[in-house]
């Protein structure tokens, strides 16, 4: 990026990457879907609200998945819930993120061996982060939203090309 | 298909849906926007606890206990720590069942808080929620000082706590209990309980008469919001709760708006308890003396209740003489009252669904287990 004078009269011009500018945008509206699944969804509600204010970083949640760029997967997904994540995710319009919450979401946490636990949500979605912890807290999901962010900084023009299983 | 043409239809709340607290379905069938059956679909969030339970030792379980219902964990761990204390005769020191009655009663006040903001979100306002959960932040950091977790504590032991009390906790509590009194809870009734657009969308809305409560077994604030005097801290002693003075708070009405001031003015109670509690706090240990392997007898069972922040929280377990329990069901009030919002919602419009179902205070970790 740089700044160029041409003269005095005419105000300056700022020159860039098409690629950054995108990048950019992208990262700084992170739009977040509300979908709490358990224990997590409550520190991720803390994160948003007074204290923690996820809305500094451009994070905002929404209702519907339509609306929003990335999913946090906050909880334990079992069998019942498996189709509907995915069925969540799909409706997301591209460039999509997911950050698995927790560690039931990362791998079935201390559900691990119980027999209605998906072993991590990633068996179901492609995840780009994993925020450890039992319940995180909101500090560790705003790291996250951060790495996310510091990724989203590297990609380039095209949407990232990741396939669920 | 012509205008005049009556068709009911039907829609799918959930399971992602943001008023309904967690990953709950719920299948309402509307007239216009009338509801005429509203069914629950649940099992989301099965994590199989009472299976995982089988697997585990005593000790253990009380970890999975917090995770049931994960806005008043240290009220679930009282409930399983209280029923093998008096199966296997285990002693708890006095100052330990002290620390137990402030941070339940701290805990009950935390998910009074979080109920707040979260339904008043349902009905559309967001700034309670805010408020809220200011104030609930700063019971999470008592919580973590003196157990190390915000959310989920692991705190109870059988046979007493984890640990003691950091120094200068007692002053904290104190002090949040001076602030929520004075600035807080005043702050809340500005803005929610006078407020007009509230009155109109809770006042008379979702009644619920106590016979039909009672029928349905219903427990906690929405069994008093109907006008039912019950309420197991009382009733069924445990604890040090008849040491304190307190009242059982009812409200006649029965609807969304009395169950919304049964929990505000059982904060207050809390806070009386609480206090009364720092007050006559004792010196001494806060473990008893406990076997390190519990074994029940065999084909021993016992069945505990307990009031928790939802209402009555039961544990039955059966004891085959092994370190496992042989089979542990969990009675979660949250379970009992989602039965209730289809009585409670058939005539109502589909936005007055949406307040009762949040006046009901569900957590699906519990519903579900």
């Amino acid at each position: 990026m740089g700044v160029v004078f041409e003269s005095d009269a005419v105000p300056g011009v700022i020159t860039t990457s098409l690629a950054k500018v995108v990048n950019w945008s992208r990262k700084s509206s992170l739009w977040y879907m509300l979908f709490g699944i358990a224990c997590c969804a409550i520190e991720m509600m803390g994160a948003g609200a007074a204290r923690y204010d996820l809305d500094r970083f451009g994070a905002i949640f929404r209702a519907s998945p339509r609306q929003s760029d990335l999913m946090i997967v906050a909880g334990t997904v079992n069998e019942k819930m498996a189709p509907r994540v995915r069925q969540l995710w799909e409706q997301m319009s591209e460039p999509r993120y997911v950050i698995a919450m927790g560690a039931c979401a990362t791998n079935g946490g201390p559900y691990w061996d119980a027999y209605n636990v998906v072993q991590g949500v990633d068996k179901i979605v492609p995840v780009d982060i994993y925020v450890p912890g039992c319940p995180p807290r909101p500090e560790a999901l705003m790291y996250g939203i951060l790495k996310l962010q510091e990724r989203i900084d590297k990609e380039g023009l095209g949407i990232p090309q990741r396939k669920g299983k | 298909m012509a205008l005049t043409q009556e068709r009911e239809i039907t829609v799918n709340m959930g399971p992602q849906h943001p008023s309904t607290h967690g990953v709950l379905r719920m299948i309402v069938k509307l007239d216009g926007e009338t509801v005429v059956e509203a069914k629950p679909d649940i099992g989301y969030l099965h994590r199989c606890f009472e299976k995982l339970a089988e697997q585990k030792t005593y000790p253990q379980v009380i970890t999975f206990t917090d995770r049931t219902d994960y806005l008043s964990a240290m009220t679930n761990e009282w409930a399983f720590v209280l029923g093998i204390e008096k199966l296997l005769g285990i002693e708890v020191p006095e100052r330990a069942e002290y620390i137990r009655v402030i941070v339940a009663e701290l805990q009950r006040i935390a998910s009074h808080l979080i109920w707040f903001g979260t339904f008043s979100l349902d009905l559309g306002a967001a700034t309670p929620f805010i408020y809220a959960f200011r104030e609930r932040e700063v019971i999470y950091d008592l919580f973590e000082s003196i157990s190390g977790g915000r959310l989920l504590y692991n705190y109870f032991r059988i046979g007493g706590l984890r640990n003691d009390f950091p120094p200068g906790w007692k002053e904290k509590v104190l002090e949040f209990l001076e602030y929520l009194e004075k600035k807080a809870l005043p702050e809340y009734h500005k803005l929610f309980t006078g407020n007009r657009i509230v009155e109109v969308r809770t006042q008379g809305v979702g009644v619920l008469k106590p016979e039909v409560a009672i029928a349905y077994g219903a427990s906690g604030p929405v069994l008093r919001g109907s006008g039912v005097d019950w309420d197991l801290r009382r009733d069924v002693p445990y604890g040090y709760y008849h040491k304190f003075d307190w009242q059982v708070i009812t409200e006649k009405a029965g609807d969304v708006f009395a169950r919304y001031l049964v929990r505000m003015r059982e904060v207050e109670q809390s806070i009386k308890i609480v206090r009364q509690a720092l007050q006559g706090m004792p010196d001494g240990e806060f473990l008893g003396k406990v076997p390190k392997v519990l074994k029940p007898p065999k084909d021993s069972e016992f069945y505990v209740r307990h009031e928790g922040s939802r209402g009555e929280v039961g544990v039955y377990l059966i004891s085959d003489g092994t370190p496992n329990p042989y089979r542990c069901h969990w009675r979660s009030p949250a379970f009992v009252h989602l039965q209730l919002v289809e009585p409670m919602a058939i005539g109502w419009k589909i936005a007055d669904l949406v307040a009762i179902l949040g006046s009901i205070d569900i957590v699906l970790g519990e519903v579900d287990r």
